[in-house]
């Protein structure tokens, strides 16, 4: 996918003026994290399973070779390929060829976050493959040709009268007056186009939430059961999965497993998890005839032995998003790539450079959130931080920020003057705004007053009110 | 598929430096040689919740409990015998064509299907026609309401996902508390039947509830793509 990060600030704004979109963020903001709480308050081992999942990913990463040489032997020896990719080219050359020494006329795809990041529907259909999304969410916007914007709600954007007039548009063979007025009825459409290319389809392409080392499996987490069509019916099956998708065993697996839906949807489990290992074998009734695995890179060794290692934990939930007020507010397009919230703004850099996605890291309050609820506790805040402070060693940003920032260190790192300026300033303001009791505007802060008025301070620094607070707890408690 | 000369060498060439990009980053952080390997054979246990470490009695109950609660519906029967007439109970409440496509399992085929006169059966793979399938469970979690099906010979996959309507038939004594449990009891059943390196038949399926999406505006709708009915039967007693 073309990355439109660079034009973050005016993605930005232009969602910040649409009200379909805001009526549909509130619906997400309100839903998932309540879900996650209730869910939160079923499993008091939590807090367990967080440590015991980070701690297996923490341990993969360390010995992330071994595991993938192993993880190989493991899917050969049950029948199945695997094809190593270093970046979107490699794995889209791949999945051609695949096509193409099988005779596939069409392919059926389950939401893959890899699909879209190496961007394989366009390139099959330009060399004349069709490629077919099946998850609900997935196919509306594919009709729609649009970018997913979240990780597990690819169409949360949408209302339902804007997917009806997409289905209307697009299935041209169905009769124009049908009542389109009902979720259901969009649903059993939907399903009903699809029936059919589930069967017709030669291959089949999904993702994978894992990589089992120990049984060479490959692991799908699904609602709908689009993911099992599309692995069972086909010929062939693909599954295209970045190096970082490894855990070792089926136990490790579980505990990742008890993590992931409750903090993406707050259920207690998906519907439906499956464990694929290998093509059909001699006596199946069903199942496809080849079983391609893709490992791809695609940026992530780059990240391996930085501080941004951790980031590699992730498991896709999207609880950072669910609780990301940037997030909320500006919703997943505005980002401009295929990841967004918290854990695009500190991946994407990461993947495709800081060149063209500097204002990713800048768009977070840093108020921590995302971190409190990431399952895989992926420290987002200081890595978003470490890729500023990147960003000013590598002079970027403009010159008032940067002489801002220069000015601030001078001064944070100086607690006298500190204290001697601030006093000064909190003095000025207060007796400036006693009046009103708040400011307007303020002079090189115009963009945020635009919004907002400043309180006028009352009661001098923080500082200096915290100094009469222990004198005068002093006079009047006793200490023995 | 047997890719051609060139092909292979673009392919070793990058896994070869794949492998070696990762080995220069991690450079010092690996664990001792030898642990991934014991690692990869003690298939140690993390934490269990409390709540799948249940004796048999409550495991049965919290499989109903929690299979309810993810819109499932859940029957319990004595005997083999008493199959069809549930099975013919369901499809009548809910208007549904007694007809019904069969695992070709042996503990499916020995249910007395004849007895219901009124049922049309056949077994195998479920084609796109079939509205309702029957297939037998290895195991049941109570933990989260999970049925595991297991792809083989005698329980095609397709029976659990292309029909609307799926029947789960599960023996008592296959309800556990744990996915744990349920891997233990999956290896060691393997190592009986099958060759040293299949460890895991081809597709193992976990299923809580019925099918659903919430992709239009977050409203929950069941049967998106797989079965909008998930009837799970528990049958108590030997012969099944
Ligand atoms: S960073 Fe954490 S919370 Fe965000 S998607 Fe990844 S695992 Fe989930």
């Amino acid at each position: 996918m073309e990355a439109t990060t660079f034009r973050f600030k005016a993605n930005a704004r232009q969602a910040l003026a649409n009200d379909t979109l805001r009526d549909a963020l509130a619906l997400l903001s309100k839903g998932f994290p309540a879900k996650r709480l209730q869910a939160m308050a079923r499993m008091p081992e939590f807090e367990a399973l967080r440590d015991e999942a980070r701690d297996i990913k923490n341990h993969v990463l360390a010995n992330l070779d071994h595991y993938l040489e192993r993880f190989e032997s493991r899917v050969t020896e049950q029948g199945g390929h695997v094809h190593w990719c270093r970046d979107a080219t490699e794995a889209r050359q791949t999945i051609l060829d695949i096509c193409r020494h099988t005779d596939a006329k069409t392919v059926t795809k389950s939401k893959s976050m890899i699909g879209e990041e190496i961007a394989i529907n366009d390139f099959l259909e330009e060399n004349g493959i069709t490629p077919i999304e099946t998850d609900l969410g997935e196919y509306i916007i594919q009709l729609r040709q649009e970018p997913p914007s979240h990780i597990i709600a690819p169409a949360i954007h949408l209302k339902q009268h804007q997917v009806a007039e997409t289905f209307r548009d697009n299935h041209a063979e169905l009769h124009a007056d049908r009542s389109l007025d009902e979720p259901r009825a969009l649903l059993d459409e939907a399903r009903s186009e699809l029936r059919q290319k589930f069967f017709d389809a030669d291959v089949g392409l999904t993702g994978a939430n894992m990589l089992v080392v120990e049984t060479g499996s490959t692991v799908l987490v699904t609602n709908e059961g689009n993911a099992e069509l599309t692995c069972t019916l086909p010929r062939v099956h693909i599954v295209i999965a970045s190096l970082e998708k490894i855990v070792p065993t089926l136990e490790d697996a579980t505990t990742i497993l008890r993590v992931l839906a409750r903090s993406a949807t707050g259920q207690e489990m998906s519907v439906y998890t499956s464990f694929c290992t290998g093509p059909k074998r001699a006596n199946d009734l069903d199942g496809p005839d080849q079983y391609h695995v893709l490992l791809l890179d695609n940026g992530r060794t780059q990240l391996l032995g930085t501080e941004f290692q951790e980031m590699l934990r992730c498991i896709r939930c999207g609880a950072c998003l669910n609780h990301c007020p940037v997030y909320k507010a500006v919703g997943g397009h505005a980002y401009g790539w295929v990841y967004s919230g918290p854990m695009g703004a500190v991946l994407i850099p990461g993947l495709i450079g800081l060149d063209q996605t500097a204002d990713l890291p800048k768009a977070s309050t840093l108020c921590g959130h995302c971190e409190s609820v990431c399952p895989m506790r992926i420290p987002l805040p200081r890595m978003l931080r470490a890729w500023r402070r990147q960003l000013f060693d590598l002079r970027r940003g403009s010159k008032t920020v940067r002489f801002g920032l220069r000015a601030w260190t001078m001064l944070a790192t100086r607690p006298g003057l500190y204290r001697v300026l601030t006093g000064i300033t909190v003095a000025m303001l207060a007796w400036l705004g006693r009046s009103r009791g708040a400011f307007r505007s303020l002079p090189l802060a115009g963009s945020w007053s635009k919004a907002r008025d400043l309180p006028a301070p009352e009661g001098g620094t923080f500082v200096a009110q915290w100094q009469r607070k222990k004198d005068h707890d002093h006079g009047t408690r006793r200490y023995p | 598929m047997s890719p051609n000369g060139s092909e292979k060498k673009t392919m070793i060439t990058a896994r070869e430096d794949i492998l070696s990009r990762i080995r220069n980053a991690i450079a010092g952080q690996g664990s001792a040689t030898g642990t991934v390997d014991k690692r990869l054979q003690a298939h140690a246990v993390n934490t269990i919740p409390a709540r799948g470490r249940c004796d048999r009695n409550a495991c049965i109950d919290a499989f109903v409990t929690e299979a309810e609660k993810v819109n499932a519906t859940v029957a319990r029967i004595t005997g083999a015998d008493a199959v069809p007439p549930e099975v013919v109970r369901y499809l009548t409440d809910n208007n549904l064509p007694l007809v019904l496509r069969l695992a070709p399992d042996p503990r499916v085929a020995v249910i007395p299907w004849a007895q219901q006169t009124l049922l049309e059966v056949s077994t195998g793979a479920a084609r796109s026609s079939d509205t309702a399938s029957v297939s037998h469970a290895f195991a049941a979690v109570a933990e989260t309401g999970t049925v595991v099906m297991v792809s083989g010979a005698e329980n095609p996959t397709t029976l659990n996902y292309l029909p609307p309507t799926h029947f789960a038939i599960i023996a008592v004594a296959d309800i556990f508390g744990s996915y744990e449990e349920v891997w233990r009891r999956l290896r060691a059943q393997r190592a009986e039947v099958a060759e040293p390196c299949d460890v895991m038949p081809r597709a193992v399926n976990w299923i809580t509830g019925p099918s659903r999406t919430a992709d239009i505006e977050q409203t929950i709708l069941l049967g998106a793509h797989g079965p909008q009915r998930l009837h799970i039967v528990i049958v108590d007693g030997k012969k099944i």
